[in-house]
């Protein structure tokens, strides 16, 4: 998708356009052109935005087009973890543990609304992280219950084109303290 | 085997168990303390053969608990209910069916974490799906919690 197409959301063009940032050097736009076109995912799903995600994996949708090639079984090969699903208090330790042992520069999609807000399990519930985004920090939000394969391409789609902007200048932060 | 044979057979068993039919279930109400009696009667008597335990859950009726033991016979492939009252619900007690289904143990389990019911002779009676430092039991009508809990 071209950089034009994505009108409604341009806070970051216009932050860096306003001299927030250090210059866009040749290597950063290297460097960044190589880590936004292959985006590895983490094979984690914890409940039915999971099956979306691996529908948009598979053939129909084939998010491979775009670069987010293979799901790696491994945290220390991914480089983004797209959290689809509820996360549970139980849960919640062992997605941190995930997040921390993946390596830099690594990305969070929270995908769906259980993940972004705890969505149905917001009201009356005693056990659902109300929102990944009190676990770990999340780069892209994708709603919906569960998000279509089409969407979820959309929000890598918003990944991407963060992640060209990022600059090898900047240390990212990697943890949030809870 | 027919409904009506069935409770019949039951009665003969247990003459004091409150039998109601529904559209599904034939649904046997007996005593605490004839659970476990019941349940073993259910299984080893020939004509019924109940030898799966495909459900076994609580329900809180606030001022009393329900036990409900939903079973097949993989044999006869007919199914049937039974249940129980128990009305302490600060020590609430009942006996245990897992010497008679062992499916019984983790779905025993899981009600003793999330109801508190005890079950007696249970083999390993401890927490499933809760942290073991969990206080209070979630499933229950009267539980709170103003720190997790968003009301609405």
């Amino acid at each position: 998708m071209k950089e034009e197409d994505f009108k409604d959301n341009e806070t970051l063009e216009l932050f860096k356009k306003e001299g927030g940032n250090v210059l866009l050097s040749t290597v950063d736009a290297l460097i960044n052109w190589g880590r936004s076109n292959s985006i590895w995912p983490l094979t984690f799903a914890t409940s039915c935005c999971g099956i979306e995600m691996m529908a948009a994996g598979a053939s129909r949708h084939d998010f491979a087009r775009f670069g987010i090639e293979v799901y790696r079984a491994s945290p220390r090969q991914a480089d983004v973890i797209v959290v689809a699903g509820t996360i549970t208090n139980k849960m919640a330790p062992v997605l941190k543990r995930l997040y921390d042992q993946m390596a830099d520069p690594k990305y969070v999609i929270a995908m769906g609304a259980c993940a972004i807000s705890g969505g149905p399990f917001f009201y009356n519930s005693y056990h659902v992280i109300k929102g990944v985004d009190h676990v770990i920090p999340v780069d892209v939000y994708i709603p919906g219950c569960p998000p279509r394969p089409e969407a979820l391409l959309y929000g890598v789609m918003q990944l991407q084109r963060k992640i060209k902007l990022d600059t090898i200048g900047k240390k990212k932060k990697s943890s949030v303290d809870i | 085997m027919e409904k009506e044979k069935l409770k019949d057979l039951i009665l003969s068993f247990l003459p004091d168990a409150e039998i109601v039919t529904d559209k599904q279930f034939l649904n046997v109400t007996v005593e605490k303390g004839q659970i476990h009696k019941l349940a073993e009667f259910l299984k080893k008597t020939t004509e019924t053969c109940f030898d799966y335990l495909f459900c076994e859950s609580a329900v809180d009726y606030a001022d009393h608990f329900m036990m409900v033991y939903h079973l097949d016979s993989t044999k006869f492939r007919h199914q049937m209910v039974i249940k129980t009252k128990i009305t302490d619900r600060e020590n609430p007690m009942v006996d245990s069916v897992c010497d008679v289904w062992i499916g019984a143990e983790y779905h025993e389990r899981e009600i003793f974490d999330l109801f508190g019911i005890k079950f007696n002779k249970h083999p390993d009676l401890r927490k499933i799906f809760l942290d073991n430092d969990w206080v209070g039991f979630p499933l229950r009508k009267d539980y709170v919690d103003p720190i997790n809990i968003v009301e609405r």
